[in-house]
């Protein structure tokens, strides 16, 4: 718990289930990053079912502020990359959670 | 795009892969990642983002049809931050 996993893992879990060489398990990793990559820059949604959705969203301009000087700053209008969990991965994130911390199990009464 | 669109598109890239091997790959992958966030960890994927778990205080909730007060344990749910390579070409 509180480990950061990064491209190596991801690509060895690849290594270890198709047995592929290394090399060509990152580089099929890479390659479906850059897949998601350019079908939500083309506007797609990208549903990934039992992991969730990425889409992407456009958002509008609006004035905001300088939090030190307090200046009002417009923010430009922009795209922002939205992920939506499934139901499945947050069952299983908040199953992990409720194991990790005994405490925290749901209960029904209260 | 679906993930078996995804896995189709790899597979075309990639004729020398049996597709049942690209679906075996594109599935671990996900699976890793939403293994890891069960374990509590995060995933950092540089350019394009960071899968993490973000904790939930216990509150009190309400059913919004009936107004009545329902307590809603702590929990953990999935956060994802864009990478700043994948914000920046996306508003480039």
């Amino acid at each position: 718990m509180g480990e950061t996993i990064t491209r190596a893992q991801l690509a060895e879990s690849i290594y270890q289930e198709v047995g592929l060489s290394r090399n060509e398990s990152s580089d099929l990793l890479e390659l479906v990053l850059n897949e998601i990559t350019e079908a939500l820059l083309k506007g797609e949604t990208v549903k990934i079912s039992s992991f969730g959705s990425f889409s992407v969203r456009q958002k509008g301009q609006r004035i905001g502020r300088n939090p030190k000087t307090g200046d009002e700053v417009p923010i430009l209008p922009r795209k922002v990359l939205v992920f939506r969990p499934s139901q499945l991965l947050k069952a299983r994130i908040r199953q992990g959670f409720s194991t990790r911390t005994p405490a925290a199990a749901p209960s029904t009464s209260a | 795009m679906t993930k078996s669109e995804l896995i189709a598109q790899i597979a075309t890239r990639n004729p020398h892969l049996y597709q049942r091997d690209v679906e075996r790959i594109v599935t671990s992958i996900f699976d890793e990642i939403s293994k890891a966030l069960s374990r509590g960890d995060r995933v950092e994927l540089r350019g394009f983002g960071a899968f993490s778990v973000k904790h939930r205080d216990s509150r009190v909730g309400r059913n919004p049809r009936t107004g009545a007060s329902v307590a809603v344990a702590e929990k953990a749910v999935p956060y994802f931050k864009t990478g700043k390579q994948l914000r920046d070409t996306m508003n480039g």
